[in-house]
């Protein structure tokens, strides 16, 4: 578990946050550009000084100010990648994965080497001068340095943010194995909704040096009092597992608490873990069940609360499947909402045109 | 003839003396002092840097002159030196020595320092991340990471020293074998109107410091010996 109570003056804002974060899985410090993510970050890592503050993680105490502890950076067990790959380029592919790892008493390595070049995929890079890398292979070897120090927590700042999408469609599966391979802590850091999306288990939502919300992720996003990207990106994240496949139409059923979800076949086995996304514009409602629509998704649901949404004449409706399960967004017109009668306790169809297997 | 040879061996070899002496005790005492005006907020910064930076405009015959006021027998050096039963430092190499630390001090600690500036925060800071301590910071990212300014800074502090004139003959005086090095010689042959052996010395030392420009230029291509000496934040045309 992760504790921190940090307050530090920053020019624009001050970042004023205690929070706990769970000491498994991945951890995303959601926000716009300049809430005051980094700041965090860096706190953490001992690399800025919040005086007065407060980190523990796992119990092992980096920082009390009140009983004058600060450890440095570089005793803390901590892994950082930041936003530029920032290799040692005086060094080849293996010296930046072994510096760290060299520094470590023998009893320290918990990950080996080997795990940590295996994890990140950078087998084929081991003898090239840092110069001649590209974006992502470069993010790899950073992330392979941080991990071969055996981290409790490896801190991640927007570690694809300088990478063109081809690129991030390139790393950001390796960093999605990354947790369920070494079963080191991640926090993340990342402004973009797809990242979080995909990577968290857990997000914190940041706003001007503050964390406004913290949560489990699905339903942190299916939240309507928060201050989350409004627009093309509202929707919500469920999981779940590959519940049923459908040889003749090619078709997997994708079962989450409360609702399933046919799509095409994703090639996954039976059982398989998945998560996917299910965009608040791509659900549309209706009062009953539709026998005549090329719809296949339809999800029996209940209006749970009604919120605007960026344009006046959309509303945002979050729903609650079966048995209380799942949380769902949909965008309808404040048209629609009047002409259908929506209210909280009202139940619903939800018409899923499409969902997006994000692992 | 053969007088002659000897004596510009003689101040050949005191030159290069010299000038390995003071690179290597620059290069000691300049890197630390570099790496400190790199890093530091310190309202002492601009003072030291200015101080630092003196001997690039001031006339060579001042600060010879007050460092023969200094290290002489009235001055506080000097009479620090005799309580210690070294004696005094002007017309001897030791003086000479100190003399051209502080005279060449400006061309090794500018191109380490802007070297370290360059190499900005994140380095060590990732380094910091990765269990290095403030040392092994230093030794195993900084100065590989700098170490074509500290190149630099060798070679320009070798041949500045090589070069020299003002200082040298104001607290050296023009003793051989103790304190004559080539620039002295040189103005000998000339006041002796022996120019054959003025010529002689003048090319070696135009052919010397020519190499030694051409390979530091050839070191750094963009021209960033002109940047790496400039002055702190005064850009050089």
């Amino acid at each position: 578990m992760i504790e921190a109570s940090l307050r530090l003056p920053r020019g624009a804002f001050t970042l004023d946050v205690s929070l706990t974060l769970p000491a498994r899985g991945v951890s995303a410090l959601f926000g716009p550009s300049g809430c005051g993510k980094t700041t965090l970050l860096r706190c953490l890592a001992g690399l800025e000084h919040a005086p007065g503050g407060r980190v523990v993680v796992d119990g092992e105490v980096w920082q009390d100010d009140a009983t004058s502890v600060f450890v440095p950076t570089h005793r803390r067990a901590v892994g950082v990648v930041f936003q530029e790959a920032s290799l040692f380029e005086h060094l080849d592919v293996r010296a930046n994965v072994e510096f760290g790892w060299k520094r470590l008493a023998p009893a320290e390595r918990r990950v080996s080497i080997a795990e940590a070049i295996a994890w990140t995929g950078i087998e084929s890079l081991l003898q090239r001068a840092t110069a001649g890398l590209s974006g992502g292979e470069r993010q790899r070897v950073a992330i392979a340095r941080a991990l071969a120090v055996s981290p409790r927590v490896l801190l991640m700042d927007e570690p694809l943010a300088a990478l063109d999408a081809a690129r991030k469609a390139e790393i950001l599966p390796a960093i999605e194995r990354l947790n369920a391979l070494s079963g080191i802590t991640i926090v993340y850091v990342s402004h973009a909704i797809a990242e979080v999306a995909r990577l968290a288990d857990h997000v914190v939502l940041m706003e001007a040096g503050q964390a406004v919300a913290s949560g489990p992720v699905a339903e942190l996003l299916s939240r309507l009092d928060l201050p989350l990207p409004p627009g093309e990106d509202a929707g919500v994240v469920l999981q779940g597992e590959i519940g049923a496949l459908d040889a003749e139409w090619q078709l997997a059923r994708l079962d989450v608490p409360g609702a399933a979800f046919w799509t095409r076949d994703p090639a996954l086995p039976l059982g398989h873990r998945i998560r996917l996304r299910v965009l608040a514009r791509d659900v549309s409602l209706s009062l009953v069940a539709q026998s005549e629509s090329s719809i296949v998704n339809q999800i029996p649901a209940t209006v749970e609360a009604i919120a605007d949404d960026s344009h006046p004449s959309q509303v945002l409706v979050r729903l609650r499947t079966q048995g209380g399960g799942s949380a769902l967004l949909a965008r309808v017109t404040r048209r629609s909402a009047q002409t259908l009668a929506l209210a909280p306790g009202k139940p619903v169809w939800a018409m899923v045109k499409s969902v997006a297997l994000l692992d | 003839m053969d007088v002659d040879w000897s004596a510009d061996l003689q101040a050949v070899a005191l030159t290069l003396k010299l000038a390995f002496v003071v690179t290597l005790l620059l290069l000691a005492i300049g890197t630390p002092l570099a790496w400190w005006l790199a890093h530091t907020r310190s309202r002492w910064k601009a003072p030291l840097a200015a101080l630092v930076a003196l001997p690039l405009v001031l006339p060579p015959t001042v600060l010879g002159f007050y460092l023969l006021m200094l290290m002489g027998p009235h001055g506080l050096v000097g009479r620090a030196t005799q309580a210690l039963g070294i004696g005094l430092l002007p017309f001897s190499f030791s003086g000479l020595v100190i003399a051209s630390m502080l005279y060449s001090m400006p061309f090794v600690v500018q191109p380490i320092q802007t070297a370290f500036e360059a190499i900005g925060a994140r380095p060590l800071e990732a380094a910091a991340t990765l269990r290095a301590g403030p040392w092994e910071r230093f030794v195993h990212v900084a100065l590989p990471l700098a170490r074509r300014g500290v190149i630099t800074a060798a070679v320009l502090g070798f041949a500045h020293t090589v070069g020299e004139f003002g200082v040298v003959l104001m607290i050296g005086g023009n003793i051989p074998g103790a304190t004559r090095v080539i620039s002295t010689q040189l103005y000998s042959h000339v006041e002796a109107l022996e120019y054959p052996a003025a010529h002689r010395l003048a090319a070696v030392l135009l052919l010397f410091s020519f190499a030694v420009l051409l390979w530091v230029y050839r070191l750094s291509p963009k021209g960033a010996l002109l940047a790496s000496t400039a002055p702190d934040g005064v850009p050089r045309p």
